[in-house]
């Protein structure tokens, strides 16, 4: 039955790239950090949340037609480090792989700290080193505040 | 050892470079009492550019430079500026920095200075940024330490106040731990300072004591750091007065202290040092601020040396 089910909800991609495992809830988000839909791209994306796996329910997001640089995938480690990505070539997996935290994150989170310089209108991205993987803990290289967990899912910009 | 391009916070420096600092600053001791005559930056301009007023400390940078005959622009306050409403830090750093010749940055938001050293093609001084760093405020504290007592490391410190919140004895804190000694957290409960910075004095094998008494361990110390409690802090006027009573140092408080203990205190102070302590042998608050002159002339000369070449 899990498998039947899996199946109709989502159809294999013949090129592109499949992120995998994204935590329940964060499809969204994972498109929205890779700024797929804000790229000059035709590409059709499609989310699937909720499905069920092995290890409970989990999202997933299909691009088709691209393959996604491991760079750009990365980002994805700080919401969702568990995610597994397959790159499609004809229908078969290509190859597989885990996503890894960078060590700096430049302008995909915004700094919780409301009297940070970057939340004022100046010419510069807000950036951040990697300070702790697990849990995800990230320090603004301005303010010197530290984000971590939730609060960074929720200051994406 | 120097090699820095800009001065934002004191956490980027080594130890070895803190003590490039203070002993460049000794010798600038003189120059800055006005002892000896100095003409080593003639011709050299420094713009102090104040987002947020802080007399004291622009005075310090201002008399730095004049001592060391070199000249200052700059302004105190943006509503009296020429800067423009609506124009960004970046611009006005970018602006400033083709005019003069290093920069000294005052600004009410967090992470400001950053921001201006990499805008700026000079170098950058942080003179306090918001909540953020104020990272000649520990040099002129370290500076003071080690001018008093002989030497940083080896002393017993204390810290009282607000050190949950004060960024001046979280700088001084993490500095001292670069050091060694020994350290007592003097706040009142839910003021104490942060388990992120207790951490740092663990971590370098710094043994350090909390304590809400002031009295039983003020006998103990040879270095008394006082800083204010903020009234804001508490529920209501009643429970500020409770506690902040307790954290008013008076003379009749020093009878059992060692005989060189010092007392320092980053200034303005309100009422937590009463006046009768300032004839004492112990109180070193002024001279901690006079300190601010030749500690940011030792500075601005390194950031200028190391500058020449470019
Ligand atoms: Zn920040």
């Amino acid at each position: 039955m899990d498998k039947e089910n899996r199946k109709i909800k989502i159809s294999p991609i013949r090129n592109g790239t499949v992120i995998d495992h994204i935590r329940k809830g964060q499809a969204l988000k994972v498109v929205k950090i890779l700024g797929i839909m804000k790229q000059d791209t035709d590409s059709v994306v499609s989310i699937a949340m909720n499905v069920d796996s092995s290890s409970g329910k989990k999202d997933i997001v299909k691009v088709e037609g691209r393959e996604l640089l491991r760079e750009e995938l990365d980002k994805i480690s700080l919401i969702s480090p568990e995610v597994t990505v397959n790159i499609i070539d004809d229908y078969v997996v290509k190859a597989k792989h885990r996503v890894k935290l960078p060590g700096t994150i430049k302008g995909i989170v915004r700094c919780r700290n409301t009297t940070c310089i970057t939340n004022q209108k100046e010419p510069v991205e807000p950036e951040f080193l990697v300070i702790h993987e697990k849990p995800v803990s990230i320090k603004c290289i301005y303010c010197e505040r530290e984000t971590k967990g939730e609060e960074i899912s929720e200051n994406l910009r | 050892m120097f090699n820095k391009d800009h001065v934002v916070s004191i956490r980027e420096f080594e130890r070895e470079e803190i003590d490039t600092i203070l002993d460049h600053a000794v010798k600038m001791v003189p120059i800055a009492r006005g002892e000896k005559k100095s003409l080593e930056l003639e011709g050299k301009v420094l713009a102090t550019l104040f987002f947020e007023p802080s007399t004291r400390t622009m005075l310090s940078f201002e008399i730095a430079m004049k001592r060391l005959g070199g000249q200052t622009i700059g302004f105190a306050n943006p509503s009296q500026s020429s800067v423009k409403k609506g124009e960004t830090l970046a611009d006005t750093v970018r602006m400033a920095s083709s005019y003069a010749d290093i920069i000294v940055l005052r600004h009410p938001q967090e992470g400001a200075a950053r921001l201006a050293s990499k805008f700026s093609s000079k170098p950058v001084i942080n003179a306090g940024d918001g909540a953020g760093q104020h990272p000649t405020q520990t040099l002129l504290d370290l500076f003071t330490i080690k001018e008093e007592k002989g030497r940083i490391s080896g002393n017993h410190i204390g810290i009282a106040g607000d050190l949950k919140y004060g960024r001046t004895v979280h700088s001084l804190t993490h500095a001292l731990s670069m050091y060694g000694g020994e350290m007592t957290f003097i706040a009142p409960e839910g003021l104490q300072m942060p388990d992120e910075l207790t951490g740092e004095l663990e971590r370098e094998g710094i043994g350090y004591h909390k304590t809400e008494d002031l009295e039983s361990v003020i006998d103990q110390l040879d270095v008394l750091y006082m800083t204010r409690i903020q009234r804001e802090r508490f529920p209501n006027e009643e429970e500020y007065e409770k506690v902040a009573s307790s954290f008013n140092l008076h003379r009749g408080m020093l009878d059992d202290v060692k005989d060189d203990m010092i007392i320092m205190h980053p200034l303005p102070r309100v009422d937590e040092i009463s006046p009768d302590v300032d004839d004492t042998k112990h109180a070193r608050y002024f001279q901690q601020a006079a300190n601010g002159v030749p500690t940011r002339m030792a500075l601005i000369c390194l950031l200028l040396d190391r500058n020449r070449g470019l």
